[in-house]
């Protein structure tokens, strides 16, 4: 009896295991609300997906044709700019967007895209492997970094604010800090920067900024703090219980992460950002605008 | 050796959050963990029941979730205002409370090893139960149990790295720190890798101290 319930349920799986694979190779010019997903929907008839392209002396767009296909790296925990949804695994945000528009621009349609979650503290690293292709995900564009890998852009400005709930009348600023205590993640600059600059009661780090504001629902932490663009998300997500407390208090220059010396993809992403306003205008009000900020195309650094 | 260098803050606070994670920790670990082991052999059956039913639990929970109950249910339900200082030591309890289980367990190994005729002889001559555990069983019990205790402790030295995910800076938490400065990622795991070596080196090396001292002549 035992051995027929075990052959039984191997040949289950077996059988899962066929079907699953015979969707998969079903995918292409399969219905559209097969793949993707609704929010790629929406935006993949904002550009067409180039074809024949050529790019001359770019080692990661010879990767990408002779693997046929695109690796990104992206946040999945930050809600209008990098959000994978848990339950059906579907990707969605401002970053994501850009990362397919510039995919899009290499000749690669949303099937050819694999997304890889890559933590912060991670992602030099990836570029430098070669794990990934290039990365989006609020990504801010510093000299350090810059010694390890090059930088597309900016695509976008933002700045360090702070995170508080709603019903909070004490915060308005980073002055208004004292013996309050202030979350971020582990090691991050926003962090540091309050601790160097300001004046909070105390800090704690966790390890991603959910975990931050499951503490500030619960009453265990004052304030947020990090970029005002990651913020605005959260503010989206639970409009009644948090807000952003006052005005943002650096600058952070959003560009896409590209393996060190690859000019000519950092040029073509550049050309890409100046040429398609209307694309980045159309994204911004669809994914950041709705959580109440406001913002303009900046102007991309020239490559070096 | 720039990363180490350049970076001296960083490594000092991570390594004096492992100690004090560990120290603590551990003296925690062995306090309750002597008691719940003694409560397994007690004559007592709700003793008896209750350290069961505590090993039971605690240890076969995943130590990220004993962490996790510490760090995000704890707070809330006592009203805690999370500050550095309230996070330490709420990763002391978690690692402590987790690792007192394996602790009991490994004296209650030791206990199994003292023959039963030495603590049927000191009941005899109208010892006490704390008696004849203090001064006849635990001494004898002690000594057999160096070895898997150290393993306990050496153990309980890496598990503080997860409190770097709860709140807590330790070396567990360098790596965050010095991407942020630009620092080769694999160059900081290898540095974190060879610091805990040493560390577990040197809780090696009182081992074979206490196996000397306490030897047994057989």
């Amino acid at each position: 009896m035992r051995k027929t319930r075990i052959s039984a349920s191997i040949a289950g799986i077996a059988l899962a295991a066929i079907a699953l694979t015979a969707c998969n190779s079903g995918t292409p010019g399969a219905d559209p609300t097969e793949d993707g997903g609704d929010g790629g929907d929406d935006t993949t008839a904002l550009w067409e997906v180039a074809t024949d392209v050529q790019i001359e002396g770019s080692p990661t767009f010879d990767a990408m044709t002779e693997r046929d296909g695109v690796i990104v790296g992206v946040k999945n925990d930050q809600p209008g700019l990098g959000y994978e949804d848990a339950t059906t695994g579907e990707r969605t945000g401002f970053d994501v967007d850009i990362a397919r528009w510039i995919a899009a621009s290499l000749g690669f349609d949303e099937d050819q895209i694999e997304y890889v979650t890559i933590p912060s503290a991670n992602r030099e690293q990836a570029l430098v492997n070669g794990d990934i292709d290039y990365y989006v995900g609020t990504y801010s564009i510093t000299d350090t970094r810059k010694e390890l890998i090059d930088f597309a852009g900016p695509y976008f400005l933002t700045g360090q604010g702070l995170l508080v709930a709603a019903d909070n009348e004490d915060i308005n600023g980073p002055d208004d800090l004292e013996g309050k205590i202030v979350c971020s993640v582990t090691g991050s600059t926003p962090l540091q920067r309050i601790r160097d600059e300001f004046n909070p009661g105390d800090t704690v780090e966790y390890d991603t900024y959910s975990q931050c504001v499951e503490q500030l629902l619960a009453g265990s932490v004052d304030a947020i703090t990090t970029d005002e663009a990651i913020l605005a998300g959260y503010v989206a997500q639970r409009p009644d219980e948090l807000k952003i407390a006052g005005e943002p208090f650096s600058e952070e220059r959003y560009g896409v992460g590209v393996a060190k010396g690859d000019t000519v993809m950092v040029e073509h992403i550049n050309t890409l950002l100046t040429d398609g306003g209307d694309v980045w205008t159309a994204l911004f009000d669809e994914h950041l605008a709705p959580a109440g900020i406001t913002g303009t195309q900046p102007e991309v650094d020239p490559a070096s | 050796m720039n990363v180490i260098t350049d970076n001296w803050d960083v490594w000092a606070e991570g390594l004096i959050g492992t100690l004090i994670l560990f120290v603590a920790g551990g003296l925690l670990a062995l306090i309750l963990g002597i008691i719940v082991g003694a409560m397994r052999v007690s004559p007592i059956p709700v003793a008896r029941s209750m350290g069961a039913l505590y090993v039971n639990t605690i240890r076969n929970t995943p130590l990220t979730l004993v962490f996790f109950a510490f760090a995000f249910a704890l707070p809330p339900l006592l009203g805690l205002r999370l500050t550095a200082d309230v996070s330490l030591t709420l990763a002391v309890c978690a690692l402590g409370i987790y690792t007192a289980t394996y602790v009991a367990e490994t004296i209650r190994s030791g206990i199994n090893t003292v023959p039963v005729g030495q603590a049927e002889a000191a009941r005899a001559i109208g010892l006490t139960f704390g008696q004849v555990m203090t001064l006849v069983v635990m001494p004898q019990a002690f000594r057999s149990v160096i070895p898997p205790m150290m393993s306990v402790f050496i153990a309980l030295l890496k598990n503080t790295t997860v409190a770097a995910g709860f709140g807590v800076v330790n070396l567990g938490a360098a790596r965050n720190y010095l991407s942020e400065r630009g620092a080769n990622q694999m160059l900081v795991i290898i540095w974190v890798m060879i610091i805990f070596v040493v560390l577990v080196l040197l809780l090696s090396w009182a081992q074979r101290a206490l196996e000397n001292k306490w030897r047994v002549a057989r």
